[in-house]
């Protein structure tokens, strides 16, 4: 099992997103996180999709998407050739006994305390989807009250054979 | 002019010359419009043969096949014709009715998402939401589904959008889309590399499938390999891209296939896959063909390349243009001791059969069929048994073989003849499906009393489901389960009801006799053979 991510750039149009979803669905192609915004021009929307299989399928996400009529483009790589991002929010319980601590890992990972009230605090994080991981797991011995996480994000690396 | 009007321009545009289909309220406004046309309507009795039909015109006429149906019960019921024609890339534009788009989404009454539940059967849809885009979407409609792989296209139109004026209508001469380039040309150096493998090969073979028919280079093939006598087999769907009896033929390959072709496959040392999708039915084992052997696979559809075996040679292209480019190189090669070790498998094949004398023997009878058909006629094979015996046993000349290969819908023969015959007249056209599969489109007697469409039907009846029969007979050791027929109507009596000619085939000792009246004449007739209840393909 390899892990892959897909960079694919849509037609803006509705139903186009359940097309996609319905396609990794329909032959068991692996979703892992999937994102899915708007680029510079309104009528291109690009759809970040991370999946993992073997060789094979692999190849075969890279050609069902390409088949598909709404897909005006595919781009394909491995985590290394990328910069690859996720952002994620969450809400946690916090009390004297635990501020400190939460504070500290904050700190440690990069993360932001962006709202608190008497019980609650929010973190954001924006960063590697395994960092954005590692604070989940860390804050996971604390008391998570929500989370809300945006998927991978990711554009290959820049080279100067861009088009 | 309303959007009705202007989907009737967009069909004449398009050269349509006959419609499919079955009216309600929401598709009203192209029924109503569609009267001022030269295109005839043909009223079929359930909209599941609508796309039947239009698929077997579709596979004479190389154009797509069109079908009208209501929004609701009229357009989920097409769903399985769609899905028939998607499996085997068959051209269809279906047009689907819907209801007014101030009700979409709000479960009104005959409302149904069809773009979204035939998604997964379509090349593309389209739900129309502005009468202008009517012209746009018809010009794509009709080139997205008869380029690159073919395949069914669905517009769902709401009726206030068939009802809307339209300020002029103008038919694009050009479809741009850039989401949709199909290659249609063979990359020249893997085309090269195609080349210098047939030079090297000891035992090259070629199998064909349904994208050699669809992309019309019967004639391209065959001139290629009778030039540098390459031997051919088929998969079902490739079936009368060669004459059965081309010395150069060696059969279906499959399950069901001939153990020459089989063996022959098995025992190549170059393989050429063209049009052909390497399906489970045909390759039951993929690494048996990538194993020993160089595999060549040609497809126009660059995911198929790869999906079920990896090629050592993948060329993506139409098939046509491919052995155009082919024709064009010119080069030696060597193997007639190889054609003679398969002249040899042929030769020594055994049939297993023995058949019951009470009774029909499918296979005698469907080889003096075929020996007394039109050198040009279309034999459209059902599913079931009926369909297997037709592949092994139908000798095909010039004409047509027609079946439902994968996706094995039964029920297909009777619609899609009908098709097959209103595409051409002149010609022979034949449906032999089961007691079975007759039943699941008997209404279409009806149609074809109406519009005085003479396609000739042939039952084999034996009272069983006799595919699942048998598979039960081996699997279940004959425990038998909801596989018996016996509730089935008298044919004779149906044919009466509908006006049609009967005939009756006990046995095999009047097969002369009740075949030549069946041919004689251009009328259709229902030819009932009783076979053999415990009869078994394999």
């Amino acid at each position: 099992m390899r892990k892959r991510i897909y960079s694919v750039l849509v037609e803006n149009r509705s139903g186009v997103l359940g097309k996609v979803a319905g396609l990794f669905a329909r032959r068991c192609f692996n979703i892992d996180s999937l994102t899915v915004g708007e680029t510079d021009d309104p009528e291109i929307s690009c759809m970040t999709i991370v999946s993992s299989g073997d060789e094979r399928t692999i190849e075969q996400i890279e050609k069902q998407l390409n088949k598909k009529l709404d897909v005006i483009k595919v781009k394909t790589f491995d985590e290394t050739q990328s910069v690859s991002r996720e952002l994620m929010l969450v809400k946690v319980r916090h009390n004297k006994g635990n501020r400190r601590e939460i504070t500290e890992i904050c700190e440690i990972l990069r993360a932001e305390i962006v709202d608190m009230s008497k019980h609650f605090m929010m973190i954001q994080i924006c960063d590697t989807p395994e960092r954005t991981k590692l604070l989940l797991t860390m804050l996971q011995s604390i008391s998570i009250a929500e989370v809300a996480r945006t998927g991978t994000l990711a554009l290959a690396k820049c080279s100067e054979n861009d088009d | 002019m309303i959007g009705a009007d202007a989907i009737i321009k967009c069909l004449e545009e398009e050269g349509v010359k006959y419609v499919f289909g079955y009216p309600g309220v929401a598709i009203c406004p192209f029924y109503n419009s569609i009267l001022q046309s030269e295109i005839q309507t043909i009223l079929i009795r359930t909209e599941q043969n609508a796309a039947h039909a239009a698929s077997g015109m579709a596979r004479l006429t190389g154009r797509p096949g069109v079908c009208a149906v209501t929004s609701g019960p009229g357009a989920t019921n097409v769903i399985t014709g769609i899905a028939t024609a998607f499996a085997d890339s068959i051209p269809l534009v279906c047009i689907t009715g819907q209801v007014h788009t101030d009700l979409l989404g709000s479960d009104s009454f005959q409302e149904a998402d069809i773009t979204g539940a035939v998604e997964s059967f379509v090349k593309y849809s389209y739900l129309v939401k502005n009468v202008a885009d009517i012209p746009r979407i018809f010009r794509e409609a009709f080139h997205i589904a008869n380029t690159g792989r073919r395949g069914p296209v669905l517009i769902d139109i709401p009726i206030n959008i068939q009802n809307a004026p339209i300020s002029k209508f103008q038919y694009p001469a050009e479809v741009n889309m850039r989401t949709y380039k199909p290659t249609v040309k063979g990359h020249a150096v893997q085309i090269k590399k195609v080349i210098r493998e047939l030079e090297r090969a000891k035992r090259p073979i070629i199998c064909v499938g349904g994208g050699v028919l669809l992309s019309e280079a019967r004639d391209d093939l065959r001139e290629f390999v009778e030039k540098y006598r390459i031997p051919v087999v088929s998969t079902m769907m490739g079936i009368s891209v060669m004459p059965t009896e081309h010395p150069l033929y060696f059969g279906m390959v499959g399950n069901h296939g001939k153990a020459c072709a089989n063996r022959a496959m098995n025992e190549s040392d170059l393989l050429i896959m063209a049009g052909a999708r390497v399906a489970d039915r045909a390759v039951s084992q993929p690494d048996l063909i990538t194993r020993d052997k160089v595999l060549v696979h040609i497809d126009v559809d660059p995911a198929e390349i790869g999906k079920n075996a990896g090629p050592t040679i993948p060329l993506v292209g139409d098939v046509k243009h491919i052995f155009q480019d082919f024709a064009r190189e010119e080069f030696n090669c060597e193997h007639e001791e190889w054609l003679q070790t398969l002249e040899e498998y042929r030769r020594t094949l055994v049939v297993m059969r023995s058949p019951n004398p009470a009774y029909v023997d499918p296979a005698a009878f469907i080889t003096r069929l075929s020996e007394k058909m039109d050198p040009d006629g279309v034999y459209v094979a059902d599913v079931g048994q009926n369909q297997i015996w037709s592949c092994s046993y139908h000798i095909v000349k010039e004409g047509r073989f027609l079946t439902s290969g994968g996706m094995g819908t039964m029920g297909y023969s009777i619609p899609a003849a009908m098709g097959a015959k209103l595409a051409d007249k002149r010609r022979q056209v034949i449906a032999v499906c089961g007691d079975g599969s007759f039943q699941m489109s008997m209404m279409e007697l009806a149609t074809m009393r109406q519009y005085d469409i003479p396609v000739k039907i042939i039952v084999l009846k034996n009272g069983y489901l006799g595919m699942v029969r048998e598979y039960q007979h081996y699997t279940y050791k004959d425990h038998y389960s909801v596989v018996d027929l016996s509730g089935s109507p008298m044919l004779d009596k149906i044919a009466a009801a509908y006006d049609m000619r009967y005939q009756l085939l006990e046995n095999m000792g009047r097969v002369e006799e009740v075949l030549d009246t069946f041919l004689g004449d251009d009328k259709s007739v229902l030819l009932e053979c009783l076979v053999d209840p415990m009869d078994l393909v394999k």
